[in-house]
């Protein structure tokens, strides 16, 4: 096997960042693609954001619109926030992955496009009646070809892969030609290719070859003579990994577990983009962890309650419909008191919606989307790297208050990968779990309804504990004994205890962090994953010259204690999110803060301008 | 049952300070009763016993138990009682349930925790009635049953509880009848000692909505004609002087005169059998029950459950993979330094 065929190019133009977009037929491998270059970059020491997008349905009618998948990376040398506003660099495999995505495309930038997929069928596939790569229409950009399909053929020719499988490793073709460009290491990609496939097998050497001939395709043609190089980012020093949402919390709630000294148990049913979790926890098991795939939506948060009562951190993942579904257990959950966490991995609805979008449409309904008065806490994490410390809050808080806690994370921040630095692991926060063992009341009686009185919290008794046999259900609990009790006066103090459990949180939880400016006459109030995007459009703003301050939410419930002060601190208050305005509406009616909204609601998250520009439109507002 | 030593426990110890409230005359009582009886006899902590219900008349059963007990949610007991098994495999957790609890809005719980052989004692109280929300009929009600929800008489075909849970291929699966607490008693004690799920359809009589639902299987004059008991290893007979049997043919079970087929043709029981094809016919000799019914354990067989199977896949992940901290995890996943 030749190692040192692929030479660096010479005299690269350097770039403080850059943002490629892969985008071909959901068949033609693009989120590969994109992993793999986000890989190399990683290990190259840039930092980067990165934003799969692809459709619902597994495979499109190929060569449309609708069958389009993509995948957005965004490298830099500095600290960056987002997965980039618009693509540098676009690379095209066929005609629609071109029509889909040259509206984000920046004005200038480069499309490197599949010129054997230009061919008439797949044109009037996406609707064109010419080809836009000769017929003059793509004169805001700078267009490169290249003949990927003829020339992955040739490269593969003497791998023994055939028929459909030849035109496989067409995508490592462009990720060969792409990392030449961006003078990408490439032995990651290469080493990862002899691990996934075997370095002597048929697929394997095709994918070496086709990566290959794309690199030294780039190093020997004279229209590619230009190539561009993104520093390392001066980041600070430590051990990094590479990490999605999904990845993060399922971690998360692994360390959570263990700082706990309990089993983690997880019970959940398939749904996108939620999935992940499942799937990677379940590959733990070594890690002594329970994952039960279960019929429902409905039986997977039943199973976790009952493991729950039985003494394991307890968790149950979903998206917005499985949510709905899950809503009375939640409700169970709040009247028996047990430590359960849900995970919504919140996706575009109503209904099935656009099942692999973003939104964050679910925060009503985690707030208040339960029958009877059923508060509990929600917890939002602000970045893939980030859901491993609101996964291990938001157990904190359920085993600390003995409360049901919904995390609130999206299809964004579910698959979008980032750098992540490592924390010491050895130096965690540790929850301090107790069951109880003793009796509590008179006469040898046990109380499983007495409350501890700093936090409020009813015992964990388990089930196995001689002398502390109770029963819990759904029907209202006598104060104390946790009899049933249909007493009016006990049935408003249960209410009140619970209500007042919940927001008691607001002393355990850190204050609102305001950045930005102390003479700022606007507030920007963001939650979930919307921070890199409103963090950069904030700082776009100021950089232009206004003054804006920042609050990003973790906790959703109960807000920190000092948010209503900062609110009212400043004359205008701006709000966005990817939804019609429900934080909004929750600050109007929680604070009176006349918030006004920015709404997005096109399945896709913000761009840091659009943010900006609303900052500025408020700002230069007179009114 | 022959004991040593002395028991443990009284019945008293198992019964909960709270005052039962079912309508006297219910047959809940005699079941509960039975149950702790049965458990006073029993050599297993108290503490271990877990009783998981989901709604309904029978669903309050666990308020009176003094053991760790869940009221839950209407249909949901066999998925939160499969969390509290999973999760401790010392435990011994029953569900409690009804025709509608199980069977209607729960229905699609309870198939899968048969499938999976989750370690359950499932006790399903049919009286063929709804009766908390006073008198609907059931997934369980004959065809035609006028109700205040049914005035022309209900459209429903009923399902048979023991053809469903041998369909969804449970390993144990037994019918008994409140009244008779002898009976009661010794399914409940062979319940306890099967290790998977154990599946009890007990005819209940509710005495206000729905009264005399069994009388075939219960009234004096008629029960020794109707009941049909099935005893391992005997020939299939009933009646007063076991004059009728149970044959199979082409068309499943069928009742016969014994003296029609002689003694030697009559079927005899075997609730072991792994293919529960025979148990199933025998389950369709009534529905109901409108004729002669089988009560007794249907089929008593042996599979892995999925606790079992559960732990040992745990314990196989260990010795595959010696990663124990989120440290090494994301050693395995590819780190790189920046200094």
């Amino acid at each position: 096997m030749q190692e040192d065929t692929l030479s660096p190019p010479i005299s690269p133009e350097k770039r403080d960042r850059v943002v490629i977009r892969f985008a071909g037929d959901s068949g033609d491998g693009m989120q590969l693609a994109g992993a793999r270059f986000t890989e190399s970059s990683a290990a190259f020491g840039n930092d980067l954001a990165t934003f799969p997008d692809y459709p619902a349905e597994i495979r499109a009618p190929q060569g449309t619109i609708a069958g389009v998948s993509s995948f957005q990376v965004h490298i830099a040398d500095w600290d960056i926030l987002t997965h980039g506003d618009e693509p540098d660099v676009l690379v095209a495999m066929n005609p629609a992955a071109l029509k889909a995505n040259l509206r984000d495309v920046a004005s200038g930038g480069l499309i490197l496009a599949n010129e054997d997929a230009f061919d008439d069928r797949n044109l009037d596939k996406a609707g064109y009646t010419s080809n836009p790569l000769t017929d003059g229409s793509l004169s805001g950009y700078h267009v490169m070809t290249a003949p990927m399909e003829k020339l992955t053929k040739l490269a593969v020719a003497t791998t023994g892969v055939k028929g459909r499988n030849v035109l496989r490793s067409k995508n490592f073709f462009a990720l060969g030609l792409i990392s030449w460009m961006f003078n990408r290491p490439t032995e990651p990609t290469l080493d990862w290719v002899r691990q996934k496939f075997g370095a002597d097998t048929p697929v394997g050497q095709a994918n070496i070859e086709a990566f290959r001939a794309g690199f030294n395709f780039g190093n020997t043609t004279e229209e590619f003579h230009h190539t561009y190089a993104v520093p390392p980012a001066q980041l600070p020093s430590g051990t990094y990994t590479t990490i999605t949402g999904n990845q993060a919390l399922a971690w998360g709630l692994v360390a959570a577990a263990q700082s706990a000294g309990l089993t983690l148990f997880l019970g959940s049913y398939p749904i996108t983009p939620a999935t992940s979790i499942l799937e990677e926890i379940a590959r733990l098991k070594h890690f002594g962890i329970k994952t039960f795939q279960a019929e429902d939506e409905i039986a997977a948060i039943g199973v976790s309650l009952g493991a729950a009562f039985a003494g394991h951190l307890a968790v149950t993942t979903t998206s917005g419909p499985g949510l709905a579904l899950k809503s009375e257990t939640l409700s169970l959950a709040v009247m028996t008191e047990l430590p359960l966490i849900l995970i919504d991995v919140q996706r575009a609805g109503p209904s099935t919606g656009m099942p692999t979008k973003v939104e964050q449409a679910d925060l009503m309904m985690a707030m208040y989307g339960r029958h009877g008065e059923a508060p509990l806490p929600i917890v939002a994490p602000r970045s893939p790297s980030d859901a491993f410390a609101t996964a291990m809050e938001a157990a904190r808080i359920a085993l600390k208050y003995m409360t049901p806690v919904i995390l609130l994370s999206d299809g964004y921040l579910a698959n979008g990968a980032e750098p992540w630095r490592v924390p010491d692991f050895d130096h965690l926060p540790k929850h301090d779990v107790h069951y109880a063992t003793e009796v509590n009341g008179p006469d040898g009686v046990f109380y499983p309804y007495a409350r501890d009185p700093k936090t409020g919290a009813r015992p964990w008794a388990i089930p196995g504990t001689p002398g502390l046999e109770h029963r819990v259900g759904g029907l209202e609990k006598q104060a104390l004994t946790g009899n049933v009790s249909y007493d009016p006066d006990n049935h408003e103090l249960m209410v009140a205890a619970r209500a007042a459990r919940i927001a008691g949180i607001a002393d355990d939880i850190p204050e609102a962090e305001v950045h930005g400016p102390d003479d700022a006459r606007l507030l920007v109030v963001s939650w979930g994953s919307t921070y890199g995007s409103v963090r950069a459009g904030v700082n776009n703003a100021n950089r232009d010259g206004y003054s804006t301050a920042h609050v990003h939410l973790r906790h959703l419930n109960p807000f920190p204690k000092n948010l209503g002060e900062v609110l009212a601190g400043y004359e205008k208050v701006l709000v966005p999110e990817l939804n019609l305005g429900q934080l909004s509406a929750l600050l109007r009616a929680r604070y009176l803060t006349p918030a006004v909204t920015l709404s997005k609601v096109q399945g896709a998250p913000f761009m840091a301008n659009e943010v900006t520009k609303k900052i500025i439109e408020l700002l230069e507002d007179q009114s | 049952m022959t004991t040593t030593t002395e028991p443990r426990y009284t019945r008293a110890d198992f019964q909960s300070d709270q005052e039962v409230k079912w309508c006297p005359g219910c047959g809940d009582y005699t079941i509960l009763a039975s149950v702790q009886n049965l458990l006073a006899t029993l050599d297993f902590d108290r503490e271990k016993h877990v009783f998981v219900s989901g709604i309904g008349c029978s669903s309050r059963f666990p308020y009176y138990m003094n053991t760790y007990g869940i009221h839950s949610i209407h249909g949901r007991a066999p998925a939160v009682a499969t969390g509290v098994a999973l999760a401790n495999p010392d435990l011994t957790v029953w569900v409690i349930t009804g025709d509608g609890d199980a069977l209607s809005i729960g229905g699609n719980h309870i198939i899968h925790a048969l499938r999976r052989n989750v370690n359950l004692k499932v006790l399903l109280f049919n009286n063929q009635i709804y009766g908390l929300t006073k008198g609907q009929y059931s997934p369980t009600s004959e065809t035609g049953k006028k109700t205040k929800t049914s005035p022309m008489g209900s459209l429903d075909y009923p399902f048979s509880p023991v053809s469903l849970a041998l369909g969804a291929e449970a390993t144990f699966v037994a019918r008994t009848i409140d009244m008779d607490r002898d009976h009661t008693t010794k399914i409940l004690e062979a319940a306890y000692e099967h290790h998977g799920t154990a599946f009890i359809e007990i005819y209940q009589n509710c005495n206000v909505f729905n009264d005399k639902a069994f009388q075939l299987l219960t009234g004096r004059e008629v029960r020794d004609t109707n009941r049909i008991y099935l005893e391992p290893g005997e020939r299939i007979v009933f009646g007063e002087n076991n004059e009728m049997g149970v044959v199979l043919g082409i068309d499943g079970a069928k009742i016969v005169r014994v003296e029609d087929v002689g003694l030697d043709a009559i079927q005899v029981h075997d609730p072991t059998r792994p293919n529960p094809g025979i148990a199933f016919a025998l389950s369709r000799l009534s529905h109901g029950p409108t004729g002669p019914t089988p009560i007794g354990i249907f089929r008593n067989v042996q599979r892995d459950t999925y606790g079992d199977l559960l732990r040992a896949q745990i314990e196989q992940a260990k010795d595959r993979n010696k990663a124990t901290s989120i440290a090494d995890l994301v050693e395995q996943h590819g780190t790189w330094t920046i200094e």
